[in-house]
Parts: structure tokens; sequence; C-alpha cells
């Protein structure tokens, strides 16, 4: 039995609760070890980790990587072509090449629905999804709860919104189971087609009126539209998007409440949120960023560690 | 296992379901060189082989309208030989192949290539060509020439003819030579990128999800274009309430619409995708519960026809691949009888009725002969035992693919032996 | 479960043990103002509460104090790993060139005072490193010794020294306890 109930991280919507508040907490841990003059401790000395990219996504591979080097893991990283996931290649003889290696820990992104749990069937090693297309993006998850329990010192009882492309985001799912175990009232706002089919059925309200919303958030998360989705008959226009659905300052100002801005990043200035925003006081999108490598520490470090009784 | 057929062969006490008079006699049969020799009292013979077919029924062997054979091109998948022996370990000595082969059967050479290449084989396969050339939806296939090569019906297979005006042309076209249009009802643009049936699960396991209109709509277009041209249009592997409904409707017009559900239809729900098993990936997708009663329902009333496979092989490999690239489609033939079966006696269907949905239903819709068990006829013929329970393991496969998600079920009904004409497959 | 053979010492024994080990601290560390205090966590850390309570009431300095958890720092990972509940470590003043002494309740291997001072090491390089203990029961696995030590209780491999604390256990006493067999 290790310290947490799933051998493998691959979504939220199968963690308990107290694991979730489990990894929070110990998140909170290793933020005091990212103070110190040396942002190291050697937990994971001799481990090794691979992080498995088959998906561009720089940011979540720094903050895993980062997580990974400051726990001492010896890391491996392998980034693969999109163009051989199209193909359809590549799962298979990953699988093989890391029976082979023997890797302790498999981080994984991987742009298809689903990839992460067919892996963890087949491999030794441990599996932390790192983003399965618009299936889960726990991690992420974690660290937006990290980051709201450090605002507001809990979760429960809190207004939580979630704004934007909720179709095509690969964070929305995550939040949301998450939240919901933790006991946030949890409200999608966004254009009415890109809310996904039946969404109601995980416990969250859908309110398209923006202003509604902010009215009764405590705090916001903005999800990125992106650029490609413009102009191919989805968004009919960044102007359009953001009269309707962009969090700018001039309609912030008009609620006269301290609401809480988070942001998963990469930001579309302009478009979903006004840079003024994203850099105000009101936003929490950098500590987002290092709460992010606390709770991959945590994450690690809770997953391959073993519980049983210790000695002095 | 397949083998030949005694030369002399008597079943014995069993009942003689004739689906096409809907009649049972029990009686016992005499076979003699593949030939049904006697029906009714036989005298006993040394020489005979005799099968105690007590508390069995005996029925004329399946008939399959939908299925996919691979053969010519892709025949590391399945060739005609493998179909048919997997056609024989499912009870149908009938099979009508679709013409998504590479390259398609769009000219009457293939179509003869496929019956010349079959004609040694145990059971009968019968080719359809395809409606537009190339499988394309542009410009007719020589579909006269087909048929008189001995093409059955026409049908895109998978594609859809999504340009009203060809399909139209088809639907017209086709009626001189008195056979069913197949057109794969889906509306291309509103499956979008969809895996599996659009809803809240797909929602929660993340994939994109294909509505259950994007098959109505085209069902409803067909419908539409067969009522105004007076064609024959035949709607496969039916999967929707939507669609089930809409049948109905127009079945009540007079139309010529036939229908035809498939076994996992009926049999699995869109839960079988909970853990991403591609073998559950097929098209269209399996949908929900309401949907199953729906299918249900419409072939208990009648407005579904019939049940075909829409056997689909796929390499291992292929179905290895990750959820959005691995192909759409299972096989089916093999355990066809026994999951519809199992699943239409639970809603109160008899084993007869199952029999009819798979032999004088088909047999219409195909203008094939209406000839039950007769004297002087070739055997073709399956021994049922309806009340034998069984699980589906991978020996019971005999295709050259094993992309089923039915492995692991528990059926009740199961074909004890089928015979085609000199050969005989015994499970 | 486990049975308590023998309480070794009770609420007097230990408050007599701090006020010595406090002041031979004092004696043994000209420049008071240099020194740290730092409690290994759980029952080290209320220890050294105590003790630096006692350091500075005698010698009327301040006197520096923090926490340690070493629980990321420990070679037993994967095997042995404690309680997966970590608490954070706490430590606020400068650790270049102090000396550093660290106060854990009873010394036994020596493998938690060896990760006690790699982590020391991860906040700068202290001056030195001395060790106070409560309890020293013997059985080191590693080169390593105690400056200041309350107690000597020598013990067999399958005794154990529970220290409790009146912060955790509602009582100070020093019990020796033996393991029963592992099912």
């Amino acid at each position: 039995m290790g310290a947490l109930q799933n051998r493998h991280l691959i979504g939220l919507e199968h963690t308990p609760a107290e694991d979730i508040q489990k990894l929070i907490d110990t998140g909170f841990t290793f933020r005091e070890v990212l103070e110190r003059p040396i942002k190291k401790v050697p937990s994971l000395t001799g481990i090794n980790v691979v992080n498995l990219f088959f998906e561009n996504s720089t940011r979540t591979r720094i903050s895993f990587e980062l997580a990974e080097k400051r726990l001492s893991a010896d890391v491996t990283n392998f980034s693969a072509s999109s163009s051989s996931v199209a193909k359809g290649e590549g799962l298979k003889d990953t699988i093989q090449n890391i029976h082979a290696m023997k890797m302790d820990c498999v981080v994984m992104r991987h742009p298809v629905p689903g990839s992460c749990l067919q892996l963890s069937r087949f491999v030794d090693a441990v599996v932390v999804n790192a983003g399965d297309g618009t299936h889960e993006h726990p991690t992420q998850a974690l660290l937006d709860m990290m980051s709201i329990q450090e605002k507001f010192g809990k979760i429960k009882g809190l207004n939580i919104a979630i704004v934007g492309d909720i179709c095509h985001s690969r964070v929305a799912l995550s939040n949301i189971h998450g939240l919901i175990k933790m006991g946030a009232s949890v409200t999608l706002c966004g254009p009415p087609h890109l809310i996904p089919v039946g969404i109601e059925d995980l416990g969250v309200e859908v309110n398209h009126n923006i202003d509604e919303v902010i009215e009764w958030a405590d705090a916001l998360n903005i999800l990125r539209i992106q650029r490609e989705r413009m102009g191919i008959g989805i968004i009919p226009s960044v102007r359009e998007y953001r009269d309707f659905f962009g969090i700018t300052e001039e309609r912030l100002r008009n609620h006269k409440k301290e609401i809480v801005i988070m942001h998963p990043g990469p930001m579309n200035r302009g478009v979903e949120i006004d840079s003024s925003i994203a850099d105000g006081d009101q936003a929490i999108i950098l500590d987002q960023v290092l709460n992010g490598v606390a709770v991959r520490m945590s994450i690690l470090y809770l997953l391959l560690a073993q519980e049983e009784e210790g000695g002095h | 296992m397949i083998s030949k057929l005694p030369a002399s062969l008597i079943l014995e006490g069993g009942n003689l379901y004739d689906p096409f008079s809907d009649t049972s006699v029990k009686a016992n049969l005499l076979i003699h060189n593949g030939v049904i020799k006697q029906i009714g009292k036989v005298k006993p013979d040394k020489l005979a082989k005799v099968i105690d077919c007590t508390n069995k029924i005996i029925t004329p062997g399946f008939i399959d309208i939908h299925a996919h054979f691979r053969e010519p091109g892709r025949e590391d998948k399945e060739t005609l030989e493998t179909g048919a022996l997997a056609a024989m370990a499912g009870g149908f000595t009938t099979v009508c192949v679709m013409p998504n082969t590479d390259p398609p059967l769009d000219n009457p050479e293939s179509i003869r290539y496929i019956i010349e290449k079959s004609a040694d084989l145990p059971i009968t396969i019968h080719p359809i060509g395809t409606i537009t050339l190339g499988q394309k939806g542009e410009e007719l296939a020589e579909i006269g020439e087909m048929v008189a090569a001995g093409a059955v019906a026409v049908s895109d297979d998978g594609l859809p003819v999504q340009n009203g005006q060809v399909f139209r042309y088809a639907l017209e076209y086709a009626q001189k030579y008195n056979i069913p249009v197949i057109n794969h009802a889906e509306d291309i643009p509103l499956r979008n990128d969809g895996v599996m049936n659009e809803s809240a699960f797909s929602t929660r396991l993340g994939l994109p999800g294909n509505p259950d209109i994007s098959e109505s709509v085209m069902v409803f277009r067909d419908l539409e274009l067969a009522d105004y041209t007076g064609g024959r249009i035949h709607v496969p592997h039916v999967s929707t309430k939507r669609s089930v409904e809409l049948i109905r409707r127009y079945k009540a017009k007079n139309i010529q619409v036939t229908a035809e559900v498939t076994p996992h239809h009926i049999g699995l729900t869109q839960e079988a995708l909970r853990e991403y098993d591609t073998h559950a990936k097929v098209a269209p997708p399996l949908r929900t519960k309401t949907d199953t009663e729906a299918l249900i329902e419409g072939l208990l009333d009648g407005t579904i026809d019939c049940i075909a496979t829409d056997h689909a092989p796929h390499t291992i490999e292929e179905k290895e691949m990750n959820f959005i690239h691995a192909p759409c489609g299972m096989i089916g033939l093999e355990s066809a009888f026994a999951l519809s079966h199992t699943v239409l006696r639970q809603a109160g269907a008899s084993t007869e009725k199952v029999i009819q949905w798979l032999t004088s239903k088909p047999a219409r819709i195909m203008n094939f002969p209406l000839n039950g068990i007769e004297e002087n006829s070739p055997a073709n013929l399956n021994i049922i035992d309806p009340e034998e329970e069984w699980e589906f393991k991978p020996e019971h496969i005999h295709s050259r693919s094993k992309n089923s998600p039915m492995l692991g079920m528990k059926f009740k009904g199961r074909i004890q032996q089928t015979i085609s004409g000199k050969k005989s497959f015994k499970s | 479960m486990d049975k308590i053979k023998a309480k070794l010492s009770g609420k007097r024994e230990v408050e007599r043990s701090l006020i010595r080990l406090a002041h031979e601290i004092i004696e043994h560390n000209e420049d008071l103002d240099n020194i740290a205090l730092i409690g290994i966590r759980t029952r080290g850390d209320h220890l050294a509460r105590r003790l630096h309570k006692l350091i500075e009431e005698l010698s009327g300095n301040t006197i520096n104090l923090g926490t340690l958890d070493v629980t990321f720092y420990r070679d037993d990972f994967r095997t042995n790993l404690g309680s997966p509940k970590v608490g954070a470590s706490n430590i606020l003043f400068e650790v270049a060139d102090k000396d550093i002494i660290l106060i854990d309740d009873v010394l036994y291997t020596g493998r938690t005072i060896r990760a006690a001072m790699d982590e020391v090491f991860a906040y700068g390089r202290p001056a030195t490193i001395q060790l106070g203990v409560l309890v020293d029961r013997g059985h080191r696995e590693l080169p390593i010794r105690a400056d200041y030590i309350g107690k000597n209780y020598p013990t067999s491999v399958n005794e154990h020294i529970h220290v409790h604390v009146e912060e955790e256990d509602n009582e100070d006493a020093v019990l020796l306890v033996e393991y029963k067999e592992k099912d």
C-alpha cells in the first residue's frame, strides 16, 4: 500500500478527496523546500523518471522536470513527434521500451484521451498523466486547487467559475472532478456550443452570462481561447469573444467585489483576459506556476513512496 | 472444426423449423452427399452416421447481408476463405460481402472475381457492388453490369453518399435492376471527429462525440429520397432511437425501405468503452440503453427487418493503436446468433423469431429464393441448442482477426453444428 | 501490539536531563550568540523548544531556533518511509557560519542525524554541527556520536526506546518497549 490509494495518477475522477487533500498539503511542504537556498532534497535518489511527451508542452514538461530534479530523481526526456501519434505509432513500442529500460516512473503527455490508462495497464512503472487530450490533466487541477487553498485557506464552500472553451480544454475536466470532490461549487461559462454535452452530470452549473458568473464567483479560472479556433466557424471573432466572455478591466471594474483570477497558461492577452488583469493584484497566475512545481514534487514523492513503519 | 460431411447422415429427433412459413415439425432428416434426401420417417441405415437432435432446432443456414471479407487487398485481416470459415462457425451459409476492398468492387470484373474465387468455398458468397466509382460518391458505377455479373445490392459501404443528387440518381437508377441501395447513414460534418456516441459519458472519457443525429439526419434524407423517387433503400446497422422512429414513420407510408441492426448494437452499449477498449470502437458507435431498447422494439414490431453482423476484421496491430486512431469495426459472425439470441430472448422474442431475423428476413431484402428445408435441395442447415449456456472464448473465433469485444461474454443458445453442402462445422 | 517493558524515566528525570543538557551546551559554546538550536520533528522539535527556553533563561542571550523535517532526506525511502504526513522545515535564520546544535529524542542508528546534517547544508554551510539527544540507546550504523546526552540506555535489538513528550503524548516519559514479531 502506497501513501495514496491509487498506484498511478491517471485522473482526479478516480482519486479520493482525502488523497487530493494529502497531495495539496504535501505540496505546501515542498513550497517551503523551494524557498531554501538549495532547493533540492534527496528523496528520489536513484529513481528513474522519464518524461514522455507526445505533444509539445514546454511549460508542463519544464515544471515536471524541475520537480523531478529537485527531488534528486534521474530524469530522462523523450519527445515524440505528433506525426507519429497521428500515424498511430508509438504507444506499444514505447511501452516495451519503458519495460526494457526499467523506468520507475513515466510522466506522459499524449493528445489521445485514455492513453495514460492504456499505458498504466502494460508497464510496471508508476504512471503520471501530464495531460491526455481533452480527458484529464490532474496535475494542473491539483496546482489550481493548491493555489485556491493558498489564497482562501480552504476549497470547500467556494464558488469557482471556469470560463472559456470547455469542449476543447485539457484542464477543465480534472478541475471539475477535483473541485466538486473538495466541496466547491463550480459554474462553467462559455459559448453554449463549447460546453460539452451532459457536463451537468458531473455536478456543475452552466451559465452563459459572464457578468452573472463574475457576480457569483470567488475565483475565475480562465481558459485559453486557441486562436486556431477563431475564424473557422467556431468562434466568430476576437472582438465578439472579448465582448461576451472576455475578462476585461472594464468588466471587472463594474463588479465592485474582490475576485481571484487564475489562468492555466499560456495566456492570449487581450483575448480571454486583459493584460492589466493578468498582471494585476487579483491574479494568482504566477503562484500557480510556483505551486505547479511544488505539487508535482508532492505527487511524485507520494506516488513513489511506500508507507511502512519507520525507525529512528 | 470444419470437416467433410459423411456420405450418409441422419439427423434424428430434431424440430425442423421453416422460417419462411414459420412452421415447426418434429421429423428426421436424411442427408446424402450433401443433399436432403428425405424428411419425416427415415428408415435406419447402418452405413449412415446418426446425429441425435433431441430438443434441438434444425433450421436453414443463416444469411448475413453485411460482412467484410477484405479480399482483395487486405488479406492480412481476412480472406474469402477465412471469412467463410468464420461464417460456418457462426451458422451462416450465405454471406453478402461489402465492396470496400482494395481496390473496391466497383466494376463487373471485380464482382466476377469474388464469385469465382469463392466458388469452391463451403458457403455461398454474394458480392455487393459500389454505388459510385471508387466509393468516391461522385460518379455512378456500372451498377447494371455488376448486377449482371452477380452483385446482389449496391453500397459505398462505410462512406456515405453525401451528395443528395448522386444518391437520388442511384435510387432512381437501381430500380431498374430491382436491388436495394444500401447507404451507411451518417452526416460526415455532423459526425466531425467523433469516435464514440456523444453523451455525458463521452464527455467524461474526454473523447470526441459522434451524436445520434449524425445518423438520423442522413436516414431522414435517404427516406425522403426513397419516398420521392420510389427507390429501394436499405438502412444498414441502425443504431439510434431517432432512426428507428423515422423508419417506422416512413414504413407506415409504404415506401420501399428495409433496415438491419447488428448484434452488437442491441447487445452492447457505450459502457463497453469505459476502459477505452478499441475492440468496442465501431461505426456507427455503440449507443445508450435507450437506443438498444428502441432497436429491439424496432425488431419486435417489424420496423427493423433483420439482423446483420457488419463483421469487420482488423489486425491486432491496428486495434492496438490509441483510441482515436484505431480503426472502427469488430468481427461478429461467430458470436452473432448467440449474442442476438441471448439479448432478444430476454426481451421476449422466441428462438424462432431470432432465426427469422437471420434467415427469411434477410433473404427477402436480397431477393434470395425463399426456400425452407426441402427434399432434394442442398443441405444448408444449423442444429441449434436454444438452451445451452456458454462463454465466448478466443478458441471460438475462426476469423483471421480477433477483434471482438464479446470475448468473455456469457451466452444462452448455441449452434451445435452447421452443415453447408458437403461440409460440416461442429462446435 | 508492542509491549511496554519498563518506564525508564518520568517527568522529573526528563526535566532534569534537559536542564543538564542546557548547562552543557552553554558551557561548551563560548560564543552563545552564534549558536542555533534545530529540533528534528516531531519530538526532537519539542525538546529543542524547551532547551531553547532554558538556555535563554540561563544565559540571558537570544538564541536562534529552527525545525527540521528530515523525511525528504531519509535514506530508507521506499522501504521504510516514516509517515508521508510530512511537516515543513522551518529555519528562518542564516545557517552559514553558525554553530548548529541538532536536537533529537533518541539516537539509534544515526541515519536520521545523517539526513538532518545533509538537510542543514541545504540552508547553508555552518561553522560546526553538534548533536544533543535525550537518550542514546546504542546500535549505531554510521560513525555518528552525540555531544550532549541526557541518558544512556543500552538496549537489545528488538527493544525500542519511545520518548513521550507532553506536547504530543500528554506525558513526559522514556519507555522501554519490546517489539513483537511481525505477522
